[in-house]
């Protein structure tokens, strides 16, 4: 298949970037919720 | 929870299908080739950022109208996905031209007026990185992705003012516009599956937005509990008042 390479890098682009935001945003989630959990508890403690 | 991880295998399930129609069901295009086929991620990543970018104008619109953190938390949501699904367009879009046309970029009326859009949207993205006040944040970012918002007409129709290297419009371009059936069906599977991946990302980042925002009230709270217990301790309302940080209403 002529120009193949092309094909292929544009469909792992696609694939790649989405992928990367989406793990990008659950690890900026799973921080945040953390983070939540410590103020949440500091806010117990008084 | 459930429901946004059926909805996760859904969206991967609909990827891939989308992928394996456009890579193997849909017919060869006459002069182009399989180099054509790259049309069926590029036009779709377009699309999702025309709805993000839809999102963004209406929640920040929304925003200077009720004052609501929501639709801020909404507004940069959708700048980011879009962000996002534009940066795939710029990316998939040279990788089609060099082997079409010889060249990655050319400075035409479409490939400009999009260049242009993004950077507009990266600039908003660091707008709200150099403001620290949330309402302020929030008030600049509603008005300047306003001002954003009012490239994305241009960028529509850029190919259909000016004469372009860019194709002019295969779909509801006039007469002598339209696809082949089969290349239609695989198109819009395309464009549904990646308007689907959008409106998952934007759910995320939407949900990432309001839990930063619960962070800051929480934030807020123990600085005005610290100022209490720090002021006369902690006895009288209008010495606390006086110590208490402000909290901006759009955190509020």
């Amino acid at each position: 298949m002529k120009n193949f390479e092309f094909l292929f890098t544009a469909w792992m682009v696609v694939w790649v970037v989405f992928f990367v935001y989406e793990v990008s945003v659950a690890r900026r989630i799973s921080q945040v919720r953390q983070e939540l959990e410590q103020l949440k508890q500091q806010l117990r403690q008084g | 929870m459930r429901t946004r991880s059926i909805f996760t295998i859904f969206v991967t399930l609909l990827m891939f299908a989308a992928g394996y129609a456009a890579l193997f069901i849909a017919p060869d295009e006459k002069t182009m080739h399989a180099i054509q086929r790259i049309f069926y991620f590029h036009l779709p990543s377009w699309i999702a950022m025309f709805g993000a970018f839809c999102v963004v104008f209406y929640a920040n619109v929304a925003y200077l109208i009720t004052r609501k953190p929501k639709w801020d938390a909404l507004g940069v949501s959708g700048v980011e996905v879009g962000v996002v699904c534009c940066t795939v367009g710029l990316i998939t879009g040279p990788l089609w031209a060099h082997p079409v046309w010889g060249i990655w970029w050319t400075w035409d009326a479409r490939l400009t007026s999009t260049f242009v859009l993004w950077l507009l949207f990266i600039a908003y993205l660091l707008l709200r990185g150099l403001l620290e006040d949330p309402e302020k944040k929030a008030s600049l970012s509603a008005i300047f992705g306003i001002f954003a918002s009012l490239d994305i007409p241009l960028v529509y129709l850029a190919n259909r003012l000016w004469r372009t290297q860019h194709p002019q419009p295969v779909i509801l371009g006039g007469q002598g516009s339209g696809l082949d059936p089969t290349m239609g069906r695989v198109l819009l599977l395309c464009v549904i599956a990646i308007f689907c991946v959008m409106i998952l990302m934007l759910i995320d980042r939407y949900r990432l937005e309001l839990l930063r925002n619960e962070c800051a009230e929480l934030r807020f709270e123990i600085e005005s509990h610290n100022a209490d217990t720090q002021s006369f301790g902690g006895a009288g309302s209008s010495a606390s008042t006086a110590n208490e940080p402000a909290l901006p209403k759009a955190v509020r």
